[in-house]
């Protein structure tokens, strides 16, 4: 019964996405406020509909209903509730339930957040999204049911793919999910500013922390999937450029591009049809990443379903979202004008520069992870394009960016000229050059890749930090100078110290990591990176809901004890697999990595040993965290909040204080 | 004007490509493994795990190496072609149960029938990751002197296995 709920539940919705795109579009188009005053009360039943679908799914995990086809195929009576509960994502039907209901949970957010807008950009924005949820229903209901019957019901279920099994994994979807389905605001907005031809800087204003909110999301989601794969997939490696995770890293690249579009466009009112251009090419690979994905036309270890039939489906949806979108740019965008004029030499061009490079990047990942399938289109074979590709193209694009990427925030708007800004920029351009040229000294081996890559790193640290002194000089309270900054603008700063973060790890992990696999006697010592690990042999211990096999591997440094590792091999009793759980050390300075292989046969105890040392390593998650911290501060940024406080203000409520300021920064704002 | 219609173009041409790519067989990527030597290991055996499998034993002789697992559905659609194989014995055929649990493993077996003249478990995937296993099912054909000669990635079809692996096997054979 519960499943036909559901299903019938994602009807009603498709039948309320359907009004939410017409609608309110013909209103807006005909200025009928009638239609128009429907859009919220449709964005608001659609969002109840999808979200008892997916209720109901999760309902038939929890309670194990094997006669729904789709849990029989992805879940087991004994799968602990957590796993059930995230085997709901576990496979392609239910990947597009989750896409669905984050839709709608972003169609609510807008629907509720957007008081202060006109009400036919409401009802466009909504309407466009409304169209998107259209087009994802239709796929499931067509070809995709996740609540299609097993009859007869299977005894058991066929159990979650153990890949998937992993805390890691249960938050890793939903999070890029968020920001793959998040960027359907940002695009929603682009296409309704082009109907209503209304193409300035309040449009920018309302676009960007919906942009950046879906941005912070996808920089989480990727994070999380790497660090997953680090120490999860035991190869000690955080990123394998494959097309899986190309296609979030994709949209990720031009997002971080819109970003900073969007500022130029709210600030200066420069860049409009380059930022509308971006904010559809954002959503757009967004959507390519579910065809590359799910139609199976790549070969990933991530596409569990390949089907050509929904592959065609999902090829048709795109050609006319992006399609038609593109077609809309042609026409609306040479109406747009150019907005503020700037220099060659002025932030808006070094912006736009870096603009220019993301893009850039993006699409060389692009043509990476779909070259061979355009190769196999020509009938010139099949080939595979790997990291080496990658590496290549990816390092000489950054150097400029990171490079320009300090400058600025630092350079004018509108004009520079090139004798001051060297002579603002100097010395902090000098110590990171010095820093860079050094420190690998100090670490035992010297490489131009990681000098290089250092100073990018103290580069943007430097012009952070030249940044925050030329703002925070001046006489009087230092508190409130660091109080009167603009959340947005630490937010920024945030954003680029993570970023110097994690060229730190890469630069470091790569130029000075240590992998050693070996056999091990009892006793036996191997070095590694400076330091000696000394095997001590394995024993049973009993764990909560395992048995294991627990290796002693005392580390020490020029012979002093520095800690004990206790790698493991588990038996869970309940479910009887194996696990390998690698002890690692995590420090500031690096990882330290021990994990057991095998037993090695006829042997006195000995075993196969990975020793790994990771200078640095977590570093690069750290940056990520701190890049999406960045984002979480530049929401937070009170200019976001004036209106709805504005709002609450003429609705008669009480506000005690901060009237006068609240105006004086609104002024200071618009 | 003409710029601005110029990602529209673009786009149509890559839409094109897709469309022609889905008509492709994203199964048949060349495997960097084939012509090259099985990568070697030693796995315990399912059914009696204190035994030892290991592909240097197989010197001399030309087999089938197929990867499963029972909670692969693809593998139960290629397993009557196994069946089939092993009731006419023209290959050896050489099974790994690849992440999966050892009594699963063999429920399925019990289930299905066995056609394997042995079977080996890669309960945590390593060997897995050294045949390059990018999905389950694959199936390896591997000659006399050891060297991988075809690699199927998903499951071997009736005309697959008529058109390319048993003419490969028969030519292998008689080397």
């Amino acid at each position: 019964m519960i499943p036909e709920i559901g299903h019938f539940a994602l009807i009603v919705a498709l039948f309320l996405v359907i009004c939410l795109g017409t609608l309110p579009i013909i209103g807006a188009a005909r200025n009928n406020a009638v239609l128009m005053g429907t859009t919220r009360s449709l964005a608001y039943g659609q969002f109840v509909f999808s979200t008892i679908a997916f209720a109901c799914l999760t309902y038939a995990f929890i309670v194990n209903d094997f006669s729904v086809l789709y849990v029989a195929q992805h879940s087991n009576s004994q799968l602990p509730v957590v796993y059930r509960v995230a085997a709901v994502w576990g496979g392609h039907e239910g990947s597009l339930l989750l896409w669905v209901f984050l839709l709608s949970a972003w169609i609510l957010a807008v629907a509720v957040y957007s008081r202060h807008l006109p009400e036919e950009m409401v009802a466009r924005v909504l309407g466009v999204m409304g169209l998107i949820a259209v087009g994802f229903l239709l796929f499931m209901l067509l070809t995709s049911d996740p609540f299609e019957r097993l009859l007869p019901a299977a005894a058991d279920g066929r159990d979650l793919n153990p890949l998937l099994q992993d805390p890691g994994l249960v938050i890793h979807p939903p999070m890029l999910y968020m920001g793959y389905v998040g960027f359907s605001v940002a695009f929603a907005f682009a296409i309704a500013a082009l109907l209503g031809g209304r193409l300035d800087a309040t449009w920018a204003r309302w676009s960007r922390p919906w942009t950046t909110v879906a941005w912070v999301f996808m920089t989480g989601g990727i994070a999380i999937g790497s660090w997953w794969a680090y120490y999860e997939l035991g190869w000690g490696g955080w990123w394998f450029w494959d097309p899986v995770e190309n296609a979030s890293f994709m949209p990720w690249l031009i997002g971080t591009a819109l970003i900073h579009s969007l500022a130029v466009t709210e600030k200066r009112g420069a860049f409009k049809s380059w930022t509308v251009l971006l904010a559809i090419a954002a959503f757009s690979l967004s959507l390519m990443g579910t065809f590359l994905v799910r139609s199976g036309v790549l070969t990933s270890v991530h596409s569990f379903a390949a089907d050509p039939k929904r592959g065609i489906f999902i090829l048709s949806f795109l050609v006319i979202v992006i399609g038609v979108s593109l077609l809309l740019f042609a026409w609306r965008a040479p109406k747009i004008g150019l907005g503020g004029k700037f220099d060659l030499l002025s932030r808006e061009s070094l912006l736009l520069s870096n603009n220019v490079l993301l893009s850039v990047a993006a699409a060389s990942v692009f043509i990476g992870t779909l070259y061979p399938l355009f190769m196999d289109a020509l009938g010139q074979g099949k080939l595979s394009v790997g990291p080496p590709y990658f590496e290549a193209v990816f390092v000489p694009l950054m150097v400029p960016m990171v490079l320009m990427m300090g400058l600025g925030p630092l350079a004018r708007w509108k004009k520079f000229t090139v004798p001051e800004l060297v002579k603002r920029v100097r010395w902090a351009f000098a110590s990171a050059l010095l820093i860079a040229l050094l420190l690998p000294l100090t670490m035992g081996k010297w490489t131009a890749m990681i000098a290089l890559g250092l100073l990018l790193a103290f580069w943007i640290v430097a012009s952070v930090l030249l940044s925050l002194r030329e703002r925070l000089a001046g006489h009087g309270n230092l508190m409130q100078r660091v109080r009167g900054q603009s959340l947005s603008y630490y937010g920024m700063q945030f954003a680029h110290l993570g970023v110097a973060l994690f060229i730190i790890g890469v630069t470091l992990v790569n130029g000075y990591e240590t992998e050693r696999d070996v056999r091990m006697d009892v006793g036996d010592t191997v070095q590694a990176g400076g330091y000696e690990f000394r095997f001590n042999g394995v024993t049973e211990t009993q764990g909560a809901n395992y048995i294991a096999a627990q290796g002693r591997v005392s580390v020490s440094k020029n012979g002093k004890p520095v800690t004990e590792l206790f790698p493991e091999k588990r038996q869970y009793n309940v479910s009887g697999m194996p696990m390998t759980e690698a002890a690692i050390d995590t420090g500031w300075l690096g990882d330290l990595y021990v994990s057991l292989g095998e037993p090695i046969p006829n042997s006195n105890g000995a075993w196969a040993v990975r020793v790994y040392i990771k200078p640095f390593v977590d570093w690069i998650w750290a940056g990520c965290l701190l890049m999406a911290l960045g984002g979480v501060l530049a929401i937070s940024d009170r200019r976001y909040r004036i209106h709805r406080e504005t709002k609450a203000r003429n609705r008669g409520m009480e506000n005690k204080s901060g009237t006068g300021n609240l105006l004086a920064a609104e002024g200071k704002q618009s | 004007m003409m710029r601005f219609i110029l990602p529209f173009v673009v786009f149509m041409i890559m839409a094109a490509f897709m469309y022609v790519g889905l008509g492709l067989n994203p199964r048949e990527v060349p495997s960097p493994l084939v012509g090259k030597a099985a990568p070697a290991f030693t796995l315990p055996q399912l059914h009696e795990p204190s035994k030892q499998f290991s592909p240097q034993d197989m010197k001399g002789k030309v087999w089938l190496f197929n990867v499963w697992a029972s909670w692969c559905t693809a593998c139960e659609g290629e397993h009557p072609l196994f069946m089939e194989l092993s009731r006419k014995n023209i290959v050896p055929i050489y099974g790994m149960d690849y992440k999966d649990k050892r009594e699963n493993g063999e429920a399925w077996l019990r289930k299905h029938g066995n056609p394997y003249t042995l079977v080996v478990s890669d309960i945590e995937g390593r060997v897995g990751i050294d045949y390059g296993v990018y999905g389950v099912p694959e199936t390896y054909l591997i000659d006399k002197q050891g060297i991988i000669r075809h690699k199927q990635i998903g499951a071997v079809t009736p005309e697959i296995l008529d058109e390319t692996i048993l003419p490969l096997i028969k030519e292998l054979q008689a080397k």
